[in-house]
Formats: structure tokens, sequence, C-alpha cells
């Protein structure tokens, strides 16, 4: 049991909040990005080696594991950042390096990890909430390969993809475990439209129309019928990255409030004086604290041997940081007063994006759940 | 960083298990699983059977008798202890005053009372709250003059809250010897006083659960000798603070917590509850702000592992596991339902063996339920404790 970083760890992370404190000033945080300055973030991630972050260093990564895939989502968090690390370095790029084709790979990464190339995954489907399994596109085999008819949504990052990795039913019923079938595909491939979505914190997504788009035979990522651990690893990967995320954002909406509570005077006196405001921000660090231990046990869970096990884990600390998340961001705006019901306030930018974090990958309920089924032993 | 404890920490745990499963007598384990009132005779028995595997005094350095252990085994300890149905160790000689003896104390006054609190001969009593000083305890009011011939204080005043005072033979005390000094934590002392004395009283206090282990104690010209004043004179506030705040491992009760928890799961099957969805939402709830209190305890005590864990974090364990705590007890309230209605004030003083009211385990849940608000009130309320976790952050950020 030990959460000490280490000095690489340290250096890491000073390293992403420089560059997050240049790219992204404090006044700004949250705004809405230009295509221009969103390129330019999106290169400098590149440029600190963040894309490649989990891959091995023979496929151009720097080989580094989930702590400190934790310490970069938090600092992108703190900066309210919103651009390709979570859809390319967190849910594609392991999913690639661990199972898609060789010449794929080779492919797709190298473009990937210099920031040339994106890729999203298009797990989520209209109304199948947080059930990975609840897939009803269907790929149908045809010569050389594949036909895939459906709809995808919510796909990070997908509004930009040069590649898309689609989930699709090749087998077996609508909710089934088994009978699930990952694929590649390239943007242009005809018959797929893209239908670009701005989430609540301004993170990009897209919708995705597949009305018979042909995929060949060596697109197929993973084992045929069996994508699904691979698609709920990703799920884990994303649901840690956003809880450390969650923390970040956390960590630095405290330390605005506290700002504007020691500076903001009424009655002729700093709010900070009051003391019902004052526990309203000891309950924020005390919410903070869990949420950092959090992050870290879902970063150090990924890396554990056991699924069930790990998931349980993973589990928990969304559904905190769901909560808290929300509960103290909202929190924020009522001690920010009136300001913080503006859009130049940046509480609320906060704010949504500690919502939108708590209701991707599965909110409260669904990883309560989670937590709640029959336990591994 | 590491999830796992280390396979030292994990050997450790299995000891202390295997220690309480062999050694943990039957009815102390029936009478703390069904939340029953122990005994005097209780207490002492266990830790004497602590003390035999020099176990009890985990806090103490091992020049006095503490095991040396971390941060990290102290938890485990706690942990594993409770889990396996032992009373906590509550002795406040134990957890108090042994080690501001240890600091403060002269070797004479170490050798006279150290033997007794580590053999469970000596409890003592906390004389610290007065009816005017709860958790504004700089204002205590009870005083200690000294006579001309600077051989004896006399001793007035009237402290309360003062837990199992019926059983303590000895009492530490924070009086004002310096009534002119410019501050109110100034010119405060630490005294030892024989609770023999004559002119000291204790009342007992009935509690709304009917619990009467806490008194008042009234002090009438009580004669102390001079001898047994710990430390400086008019410096008692200083180590009054060291002492409150030399017990920080266990401050989040995550034992406790675990305690109560299982506790409610086999409650909640034996009442038919095993599958109510609100139920169990509540108890996955719990499961989950649980494992964030742990967590957090764990990670703040590894970033202390040889030092004392800051004031500051210290507060929001205590404010979050003491809160958690309550929740549950108000949960196992909900779980016995209209059958923990029926109210006998007497029950908790049953003995194990006891035939409890039936259904059995029902009868203890309001009284425990209402004990346990306690918890947010002791050792500095939950609100002065967020006072003080708010001062730190205003004024650090």
């Amino acid at each position: 049991m030990d959460f000490a970083l280490t000095d690489d760890h340290l250096a890491l992370r000073d390293a992403v909040r420089r560059f997050c404190d240049g790219e992204y000033p404090a006044p700004g945080r949250g705004d809405r990005e230009d295509d221009p300055l969103a390129a330019r973030r999106h290169a400098g991630i590149a440029e600190l080696g963040l894309l490649g972050l989990a891959l091995d260093p023979a496929l151009g990564g720097s080989g580094l594991g989930a702590v400190e895939a934790m310490l970069v989502a938090q600092e992108l968090g703190r900066a309210l950042a919103n651009g390709p690390w979570l859809p390319n370095a967190v849910l594609a790029a392991p999913l690639l390096a661990g199972a898609a084709p060789a010449a794929l790979a080779a492919r797709w990464l190298p473009g990937l990890v210099a920031g040339t190339r994106q890729v999203a995954l298009a797990c989520g489907e209209p109304g199948a909430r947080y059930d990975l399994a609840d897939v009803q596109t269907t790929a149908t085999a045809s010569a050389g390969g594949w036909t895939l008819h459906g709809r995808k949504t919510l796909v990070l990052g997908g509004d930009s993809a040069d590649g898309l990795l689609v989930v699709a039913r090749s087998a077996g019923a609508q909710r089934g475990c088994d009978g699930l079938s990952l694929f590649a595909i390239d943007a242009g491939t005809p018959g797929l439209r893209v239908q670009p979505v701005t989430l609540l914190d301004g993170r990009r997504a897209a919708h995705l129309d597949l009305a018979a788009v042909a995929v060949g035979a060596d697109r197929l990522v993973g084992p045929l019928h069996g994508a699904l651990p691979l698609v709920q690893d990703a799920a884990d990967r994303a649901a840690a990255a956003l809880v450390a995320e969650s923390a970040g954002a956390l960590d630095a909406l405290l330390a605005l409030t506290c700002e504007h509570l020691r500076t903001r005077r009424q009655f002729g006196v700093p709010l900070a004086k009051f003391q019902a405001l004052q526990h309203r921000v000891a309950d924020m660090l005390i919410a903070l604290e869990q949420l950092k231990s959090m992050a870290c046990v879902a970063a150090m869970a990924l890396a554990g041997p056991d699924a069930a096990q790990r998931r349980r884990l993973v589990s928990a600390a969304k559904a905190l940081a769901a909560q808290l998340g929300r509960q103290h961001g909202l929190a924020a705006i009522q001690l920010h007063g009136a300001m913080g019901m503006t859009d130049e306030c940046r509480a609320g930018h906060y704010a949504k994006r500690l919502i939108t974090n708590g209701q991707l990958f599965g909110d409260a309920a669904h990883h309560l759940q989670c937590v709640a089924a029959p336990r591994p032993h | 960083m590491q999830l796992a404890f280390s396979a030292t920490d994990e050997a450790f745990r299995l000891e202390v298990r295997a220690f309480v499963r062999t050694h943990l007598p039957a009815d102390i384990r029936t009478k703390v699983e069904r939340g029953l009132r122990l005994e005097h005779a209780d207490y002492v028995r266990w830790f004497r059977i602590l003390e035999s595997r020099g176990w009890l005094t985990p806090g103490w350095p091992v020049e006095h008798g503490g095991p040396g252990w971390s941060h990290v085994q102290r938890y485990i300890f706690d942990e594993e202890t409770l889990l396996g149905g032992a009373p906590r160790i509550i002795a406040s000689g134990i957890q108090m005053l042994g080690p501001v003896l240890i600091a403060f104390g002269t070797p004479e006054q170490q050798a006279k009372y150290l033997p007794g609190i580590r053999q469970s001969n000596t409890w003592w009593a906390q004389g610290f709250s007065e009816p005017g000083a709860g958790s504004d305890l700089a204002a205590v009011r009870s005083t200690a003059v000294l006579e001309p011939d600077g051989r004896h204080f006399v001793v007035n005043g009237h402290k309360v809250w003062t837990s199992y005072a019926q059983w303590c033979s000895m009492m530490f005390a924070l009086v004002r010897t310096d009534p002119t000094a410019a501050k109110p934590q100034e010119g405060i002392s630490f005294l030892l006083i024989d609770m023999a004395s004559p002119g000291l009283t204790v009342r007992p206090i009935r509690m709304l659960e009917g619990g009467t282990d806490l008194n008042e104690c009234f002090l009438d010209n009580v004669r102390v000798p001079v001898g047994n004043l710990v430390g400086e004179l008019n410096k008692g506030w200083g180590y009054g603070k060291y002492l409150l705040g030399h017990e920080r491992t266990g401050i989040a009760g995550i034992g406790s917590c675990k305690q109560q928890l299982a506790r409610a799961r086999s409650l909640a099957s034996a009442q038919g509850l095993g599958h109510d969805p609100l139920l169990q939402a509540r108890l996955a709830q719990f499961e989950v702000e649980l494992m964030a209190l742990e967590f957090t305890a764990l990670r703040l005590l590894s970033a202390h592992q040889r030092s004392s864990v800051p004031a500051v974090e210290a507060s929001m364990l205590k404010v979050r596991g003491t809160e958690l705590r309550q929740a549950i007890y108000e949960t196992l309230l909900d779980i016995g339902g209209p059958e923990a209605l029926p109210f006998d004030a007497e029950v908790q003083c049953l003995d194990a063996a006891a035939e409890l009211p039936a259904p059995a385990e029902l009868g203890t849940l309001a009284a425990n339920c209402l004990d346990a608000r306690k918890l947010s009130i002791y050792g500095g309320s939950n609100e002065v404790q967020r006072n003080l976790i708010a001062q730190a952050v205003l004024a650090a950020v």
C-alpha cells in the first residue's frame, strides 16, 4: 500500500502542468476552441509524448502506465482541456496496439502518436445508456469482409477522427455478451455519415450513421464475436481517466472558489469570514481528498490481474467522482453568487466538466449497481 | 504506487487476525457483535490479553513498551481487531495520558503510572470538559491554587462528560493555575488527581440510550500533591493539545465502519431485505464511501509514514468517518423497522448469554444509533473540525 509519487512521476506532472498553463490560460479555460487552436494544442500534446503514453517504445510510445495516465488526466482536467488525449491515447491506442492486425497497427499508430492521425472508439448506441453489450449495429459477413449497418452515438473525438473503431454485433442477441466484434473503418468510407456534436463541457464528439458500410476482412480488431472484454477494458481506462480529470478539475475549482471568498467583500468583510461558507469549503476539500485517493486507486486497479476486482474498484471511484464532482461543481456556483451563473466566470465551466465527466462511461447509479453486484469472492 | 499491502503487512494482518480468533473470549465477541454494553471486567480481560502479546499500546514508543509499528500496521491492527469482534481500546490512560507522560512527565511519574496503565490496574479519567468548556476547551474554569507551603494544590471545579469515571482510580485534568494570564490558553496546568481524594465526587449522567458511562466530577477543595503536576506550571494547554493530536491513526474509525456495515448486511438478510433494491443501493453507497475513506486514510498515512498526521488531515478523516458511521447506524435502525422500536434502556446491559428480546439483535439498534450521535460531538465537534479545515484551506490557497 503506497501512494507515493516518484521523481519521474513528478517530472511528468510538472511538464504537463507547464504545458497547460501556457496553452490554456486560466481566464479562458473551458471556452470553445476554434480549429487552428485545437490543432495547435493537439500538436503540443503529441510533442510531450502524451498520445503514445501507454504504448510500447517499439511502437513510438513512452511505455508508461496507468499512474502516469492519471497524472496527465489530472492536469488536463485542471486546465479544462478537452482535446484528443482521451479518445486517442486512452481509448484507441491501447486497443490498436493490443488487438489490431499488425499491418493496421503499423499504418495507424505512428500517426496517432505523432498527432497527425486521430482514431475514435464508437461503442455507444441510442438507448443503450451505459450497457456496452447493448449493440444493435450489425456486421454481416460479405464477400471479402463485412457489411455494417446501424447508428453509434457520442463517439468522443469522432468529429475529427481519421479512423473509427466501431463495435458491431456479428452474432447473438441485442444485449448478449458474446457476438460483438470491433472493426476499423476509415472516416471517408462510403455509407458512413459523421454528425459532429459538442457536449456540455465543450468536448467534441460525433454520432455515426452506418448504411451498408463495407469493411475488409483485414479490418477486424481483436477476436471475432469476442470484442466485449476489449471494449470493457477501454471503458475502464476511460472511467479511471475521467475520475482523475475530475479530481484535477475540482482541485482547480476549489482554488478559484477560495480566491473568490478571500477577495469578495459583503457586509464589510471578506466572504471567507462567514462560517456557513467556510463549512462548504471544508466539505469541498474533504471531497477533493477522496477523489484524489480514488483516482489513484482506479489507476492502480487498472494494472491489477483480477478483472472483477478491477472493475469494482474503478466503478467505486467513478460513482464517487460522479456524485462528488457534480455536487461540488454546483456548490461552487452557489459560492460565487450571481457571478457564478455567468459564462465569464470559470466556476460554471468547471461545473460543466464535472457533470459531463460524471455521465460519460457510466454515471453514479450505473457504477453503484456494478459495486452492488455479487462479489467475485 | 502500489495498491496491495506489502507482503510483510499482509503477514502481519494474518497474524493479528489469527490472534484475535484464538484469544478473544467468545462472550466478549458476542457482546460487541450485538451492540451490548461491555463491563469494566470485559475490557480489562481483553486488554490484558493484548498486553501479554505486547499489543496494548501501539502508540507508545518501543522503549516504553510500544510494538514499534508503522502507521499502516497500526491501521491494520485496528481494522483486524474490530472486524474480529474485539472491543475498541477505549482506555484514556493508554490512548491519551500515556503519550503525554512519556513526552512530558518526570521519570518518577513515568515509573509510577505507566506500568499500571499497561497492566490495566489503573484506569484514568479525562478531566477536560466543563459545563462552560466543551469544544472551547480553553474556557476551563476549574482552579488549582498552590498552598502557602508549596506542597499541595487545592483544586475546585466541575468536570463533565467524564467517560467511565466510575471505573477510574485516577484523573488527568486541565485546571486554571493563573487566572490573570493574558490569553485563555495560558495559565492552564495539567494535573494528576487521585479519584479517592476527599472532596471529589462522581455523579453518573443518564444518557438518551440508557447508558451511564459518562459522569460529572465535582472537585471541592481537593488537595493534590505538587509532584502530580505534569510538565511546567501554566503550560498545560500545550500538553492537552499534544494529547488530543496524538491518537490520529484510528480517527476515521474505519474498522468500526466495516464492523457495522457487515452487521447491516447480515441483519438485512435476516430481516428478509437481502434483495430490497433501495436498501441495497444504500449499502452500495456506503461501501463506496467507506472505500474512499479507507484509501484516503491510507494515502494520508503513507504520506506521513514516520511522522504524525497533520491536524487538518486528521480533521477531514474525523468528519468523514464519524458521519459515515452515523449514517450506517441510522440504516441499521431502518433495517430493524418497527421491531427496533420496543425500547428497554437496560437491554444493552444484558450479558452475552442472555436471551435478547425477540427477534434477537434488534433491541440494541435504537440505543446504538442514539449513542453514535456522540461521534460528531466529541473530540472537537465536527463543526469545529470544519472551521479548522476551512481556515487552513482559505489561508493556504
